[in-house]
């Protein structure tokens, strides 16, 4: 502070006011700052449900739910949002038979067999390919992998969901692999010392006693990776294809919700329309099953949860 | 599991010898799983860069997008995604510090900081395309801020606030409490503790977030999509900085653009061959943008843990 002359009684304590003051309003700024995430969820709820009401208007809940074709766009509509869910979860399924066991598995090893300097090499690296954009992942799904499914499997389509499900799979390895292995790692190390001393292997130790000792850890971390594969968009949108099918085989063309709404937003659509509106209910769909997920995911940490 | 009574010392030594095998076994198979995602990866990426060489060059960054792939190039595209990153730092890191310094420094332990707190955390795992939908309803149309450059920084301002408070708030928890606390003897009130001494030490880890999250932005294609941006612009936006007082122009904002994913993944969706290579090479750059970001961020983090000595 650049004051040289000593304060007066009064001087100091204006001074002192004027600080005080200025305290308060900061502290208020900053928490505005706070209630902007607040503000974003409300935001995203309202406009939302605020769409979708204005969708339901013209379509039945019942239609929507039930029925098997989903063309808003077409002169004869129909509603019926089951195609896109089968879309969204048969690929969120291939990309959890792929990222769920290798996840787990590299995870087991860079915690428990690795030597340290190969875990600090791997984590960064891990780390990094979690930054890769999605767009990438899409070129390689549409353009490597498909043609070398092909030639495997030569009935496959070119636009298919086992493509953009395996590259998705893969592209949240990483998530699923870091997120483990620091639940792991969290594990005390006298439950694994006990465990050496009765004479287990490393692989019992890791299997019996780590494995479980952080299984809130890891279950969050599977959950994180089942909100990723089921929210993202451009890897199908680029490889899955834009016919919506209600299907759950892998080697079919299909259009998940996410792709559908890029579908949209591409197009010119009036504001105010019902394919404007179909986009927020089929986003609305989107984020109950996210919902669906993270609420059972809260719940089964929670009973899992470890005290150490 | 057999009491020892019932095992032979032959047995015992036999279990083990199985056991030990199948650890080696173990290890194998992880090292192989590992180097074998690595690896996919890695051929990927090549396989990428390799499919874009043909289009390096300078009539690459220098050009609009075109009709004909080997014209076609990135420069609005660059230009785009270079004034978004710009709109969405300049909203993030002060909303985002301030959040994060309220929370750490400032909120009481209650059910109203909690609400923050859970809402934080909830918004990370929101999908990227719902931000679209918000930007689009809430932005776009309540606010009538149109399909310009401003809407798309807010949007991806929104989406990497929860990666800069998260990084901001364990940077200020870095700081040990015995520097505020020898502020707060000297008679500081709290902001001038967190503006003086906490903000201070805690600027290498603030840096390190933000660098993160425009990394996560450069790279988000579906909220951009979502509210409008168009694939085909062969144009600049209006340039920030004019020749006459006071030589700052806003009309940028409010400007159409398109943006380096979109660009990209229009090229990988046409049928046509010849832009494929183009959208290779794009995605080699846009890839090459964010391990760089991303390494810088770490390179900061680690030089900044280590100056560091409390």
């Amino acid at each position: 502070m650049g004051r040289s002359q000593a304060l007066n009684s009064r001087g100091a304590f204006t001074l002192l006011t004027y600080r005080k003051t200025r305290d308060r309003i900061v502290e208020f700024v900053l928490m505005l700052a706070g209630m902007v995430a607040v503000f974003t969820t409300v935001a995203i709820v309202f406009i939302l449900l605020k769409e979708s009401a204005a969708f339901f208007e013209h379509v039945t809940i019942r239609e929507f739910l039930t029925g098997r074709q989903w063309t808003p766009l077409f002169a004869d509509a129909h509603y019926g949002i089951m195609p896109l869910v089968a879309g969204t979860l048969t690929v969120t399924g291939v990309a959890l038979a792929v990222a769920i066991p290798l996840g787990t598995i590299i995870a087991i090893y860079l915690s428990e067999f690795a030597p340290p300097r190969l875990r600090e090499t791997v984590k960064p690296i891990l780390e990094l390919l979690g930054a890769v954009p999605t767009v990438v992942y899409g070129y390689f799904a549409l353009l490597i992998v498909t043609p070398l499914l092909q030639k495997l499997m030569p009935e496959l389509s070119g636009f298919n969901m086992l493509s953009p499900g395996l590259v998705i799979g893969v592209m949240i390895v990483p998530y699923v692999a870091s997120l483990s292995e620091d639940a792991m790692r969290a594990v005390p190390r006298y439950m694994r010392e006990g465990s050496y001393a009765m004479g287990a292997t490393k692989y019992q130790t890791a299997l019996g006693v780590v494995v479980p000792g952080a299984f809130s850890g890891i279950a969050a971390a599977y959950i994180l990776g089942i909100s990723r594969a089921i929210g993202e968009t451009m890897v199908v949108a680029i490889a899955a294809g834009m016919q919506p099918n209600l299907s759950f085989n892998p080697t079919e063309p299909s259009q998940t919700i996410t792709a559908y709404i890029v579908q949209v937003s591409l197009g010119d659509l009036p504001h105010g329309g019902i394919g404007y509106q179909s986009i927020f209910a089929a986003g609305l769909v989107l984020m109950l099953m996210t919902l669906v997920f993270n609420v059972l995911g809260f719940f089964l940490t929670r009973r899992f949860r470890e005290a150490y | 599991m057999a009491t020892t009574a019932h095992l032979t010392l032959d047995e015992m030594r036999r279990g083990l010898g199985w056991r030990k095998q199948v650890d080696k076994l173990f290890v194998i198979v992880g090292l192989l799983i590992m180097i074998g995602c690595l690896g996919i990866l890695a051929y990927l990426f090549l396989d990428l860069v390799h499919d874009g060489a043909q289009r390096f060059g300078w009539k690459f960054f220098a050009n609009f997008p075109s009709r004909k792939a080997e014209n076609a190039g990135i420069l609005s595209p660059a230009v785009g995604t270079a004034l978004i990153m710009v709109v969405t730092a300049l909203v993030s890191l002060p909303v985002g510090v301030a959040a994060a310094i309220y929370l750490e420094e400032y909120a009481p332990k209650n059910w109203f900081t909690g609400i923050i707190e859970i809402n934080v955390t909830n918004l990370a795992g929101v999908p990227s395309i719902v931000y679209g939908l918000l930007a689009l309803g809430l932005f776009v149309y309540q606010f009538g801020l149109g399909q310009s450059i401003l809407t798309a920084g807010l949007t991806l301002a929104l989406l990497i606030l929860p990666i800069v408070i998260v990084a901001t708030r364990e940077s200020l928890r870095a700081v040990p409490k015995a520097i505020r606390e020898a502020a707060y003897g000297l008679g500081a009130t709290r902001w001038e503790v967190t503006k003086d001494h906490v903000l201070p030490y805690s600027t290498g880890g603030i840096l390190t977030g933000l660098i993160l999250g425009l990394s996560r932005a450069i790279g988000e294609t579906a909220p951009i999509i979502t509210i409008g941006a168009l694939a085909f612009i062969a144009f600049l936006p209006p340039s920030p900085f004019t020749e006459t007082f006071p030589f700052l122009s806003f009309e940028w904002l409010k400007s159409e653009f398109t943006a380096m994913p979109i660009q990209m993944f229009n090229w990988v969706s046409r049928p046509d061959q010849a832009f494929q290579s183009n959208a290779a090479a794009a995605g080699a750059v846009l890839l090459g943008m964010t391990l760089l970001m991303n390494t810088v961020a770490i390179v900061i983090r680690y030089r900044f843990r280590k100056r560091i000595n409390w």
